[in-house]
């Protein structure tokens, strides 16, 4: 039979300053990991909500990236014929080749430059992606030297905003409307005509085709097709199956959250360690009337645990809160990293998930067991004498 | 004629204090009759509290034997043991050794924690417990909120609650003043006389041994009457 809860629970409150810089040093702890997992959620999901289900993605043949994939003329007219691809109400095939242009660019706060992606899309290339709206001004005229920019980009970049000119690879680029990217990877993105970006820009190819297929087993017959017709060295792969093998933009972010994490948290560990030190010192004569009185090891082990547990679930809980406060605070911010497979910039917004609460709060338990393990083992091996004898 | 309820035969034990080794008890022999107040007494370092903790379970002897109705205590492994001080025996300390964080009742309670007692029952059993030394207005009480007098009280509530049939006291009334103490030896005298319990009682004070019923006394380890 175990101690009472509330012996625990008074027991952590009764010394409440100790109690309070152990809390407040495992939730700074758990802040951070929650945080950065935050970043990386939010990253990840702009790369998984791209997509539709009913599309597919034309690139290179072991290109893993558009920007590092070519398709040519040639190519987008073989594919053009292709029977598996579903057709608008005018009976055009619904395929936009799109060429994509890195340039860099200097930040509306003046902080130095950073890479832009450009996507030139061709006229059904808004159809194949309603996700993308736009919010304000016009879409461009194709043949004009015109841009839309994402409302996140507008915020970020020197002169995007409607009527705002900057120069790409030396030429001059007018912003003619703001659209919203629904969340996705075209949030981190600006877009043109495709034809006028490759003639301006000087590139002779494109760089992907995005296309509607029927249905699925259209698109599985399109993928066999192009796997197999030698005059296509491409691929072709569900846009959503795409994107989320971009998420790993992502990755950096989780192994470097998780190397603070773990090294904050050994210094967690640590202090949860010295406070439950010092309270099985403060308690060893209480420990040795509870043995007396026919409590046994392990019910003195399990109330330190239980005990450390107790301190770090509420070191826990607090540090959820500050970064749900923190996540929240930001809500209207966005943010930008380099993404190391387009190599453009991409902006996301911080995520906090249910399950990553439950994360932090597991992470926070581990904690308090790792760090209370040693003083409660000392605990319930004290020898009942002396520790009746302690002051 | 009552029987014993303490047998001890040819009891030894012998500290080891670094390389020097130091004999608090030489092969003693007593036995303890079932209802009696017996004191032990004797000067700081004569054995008296380490026999009291052997007959009660949480010392061991060296060699010799402690027999507690029938049962040779130091045969038991730490579990065992625990379970039976838990039901066998109650415990009054010199310093109250009260939890600080929780009340009256629920330090009379805790004992009763190790129980299959219904929640119910525990209730009923520390109101008797609490009234029988006379502080059952004072179970929502901290200690910190009594007087030594009164924490004594409820220690020995808690050494009662589960109704052992051997009470051990180490020196119960050393840290009170001479009202309380009186209040206190008459509690266990009462339970010697009129509940039928053994309660054994270490203490060096001759006006608090008069309250039991028999005296032995121990120096340098050995019985000297």
């Amino acid at each position: 039979m175990a101690l009472p809860l509330n012996y625990n629970l008074r027991n952590v409150l009764v010394r409440w300053r100790s109690t309070l810089f152990t809390i407040l040093g495992i939730a700074l702890v758990v802040a951070v990991y929650a945080v950065m997992q935050a970043m990386a959620v939010g990253l990840a999901k702009s790369s998984q909500n791209t997509g539709d289900p009913r599309n597919m993605m034309v690139v290179r043949k072991g290109s893993t990236a558009e920007s590092s994939s070519q398709v040519l003329r040639e190519q987008v007219k073989l594919i053009n014929y292709l029977p598996q691809i579903a057709r608008d109400e005018k009976g055009r095939p619904l395929i936009s080749p799109d060429v994509i242009v890195l340039f860099s660019l200097p930040r509306r706060d003046g902080s130095g430059e950073a890479n832009v992606l450009v996507r030139g899309i061709s006229p059904l290339g808004l159809a194949l992606r309603p996700q993308v709206k736009l919010v304000a001004g016009r879409w461009f005229t194709p043949g004009k030297r015109e841009v839309v920019v994402t409302q996140r980009m507008s915020s970020r970049f020197a002169n995007f905003e409607i009527g705002g000119r900057f120069r790409g690879s030396g030429k001059e680029l007018t912003v003619v409307g703001i659209m919203d990217g629904g969340n996705t990877a075209f949030d981190s993105e600006v877009w043109m005509d495709a034809d006028e970006a490759r003639s301006i820009f000087e590139r002779e190819h494109y760089s992907s085709v995005l296309l509607r297929v029927t249905d699925e087993a259209a698109g599985k017959e399109l993928a066999k097709h192009i796997e197999t017709d030698k005059r296509l060295p491409l691929q072709a792969l569900p846009e959503t199956d795409y994107y989320s093998a971009q998420t790993k933009a992502a990755a950096p972010i989780r192994f470097l959250g998780n190397f603070l994490a773990t090294a904050m948290s050994i210094g967690a560990i640590f202090a949860a360690m010295n406070t439950m030190y010092a309270t099985v010192g403060a308690r060893t004569r209480e420990i040795g009337t509870l043995r007396v009185l026919g409590f046994r090891r392990r019910a003195v082990l399990a109330s330190f645990l239980l005990e450390g547990a107790l301190l770090s679930m509420l070191g826990g809980l607090l540090g959820c809160l500050l970064s749900v406060v923190f996540v929240v605070v930001l809500h209207n911010h966005s943010f930008g990293t380099l993404n190391f497979q387009t190599w453009g910039e991409t902006v996301f917004q911080f995520q906090i998930t249910p399950v990553l609460l439950l994360k932090a709060l597991g992470f926070s338990l581990a904690v308090g067991v790792l760090g209370s393990l040693l003083p409660s083992l000392r605990a319930s091996r004290l020898p009942v004498i002396a520790a009746l004898k302690s002051v | 004629m009552t029987e014993n309820i303490v047998t001890i035969r040819s009891l030894s034990k012998i500290y080891q204090q670094g390389e020097i080794n130091v004999t608090a008890l030489n092969n003693i022999s007593v036995d303890i009759r079932s209802g009696e107040f017996l004191t032990l007494m004797g000067p700081s370092g004569s054995g008296k509290s380490t026999l009291l903790h052997i007959i009660a379970g949480v010392d061991r002897p060296t060699s010799g034997e402690c027999r507690v109705q029938g049962i040779d205590v130091a045969r038991l492994n730490e579990s065992q043991l625990a379970d039976w001080r838990n039901q066998n025996v109650g415990f009054v300390f010199q310093t109250f050794n009260l939890i600080p964080v929780l009340t009256a009742y629920e330090n009379v309670e805790l004992p009763l924690l190790l129980t299959r007692l219904s929640r119910k029952q525990r209730r009923h059993q520390v109101n008797t417990a609490l009234d029988l030394v006379g502080l059952g207005d004072r179970t929502h009480h901290l200690p910190r909120q009594l007087s030594g007098g009164q924490e004594q009280r409820v220690a020995i509530a808690r050494a009662l609650v589960t109704s052992p049939s051997l009470v051990v006291a180490d020196e119960p009334t050393g840290n009170l003043d001479s009202h309380s103490a009186q209040e206190v030896l008459g509690i266990l005298q009462t339970l010697s006389k009129t509940a039928g319990k053994t309660v054994i009682m270490v203490t060096h004070d001759p006006k608090a041994a008069a309250f039991g019923s028999r005296s032995i006394h121990l120096e340098k380890g050995e019985l000297t009457n």
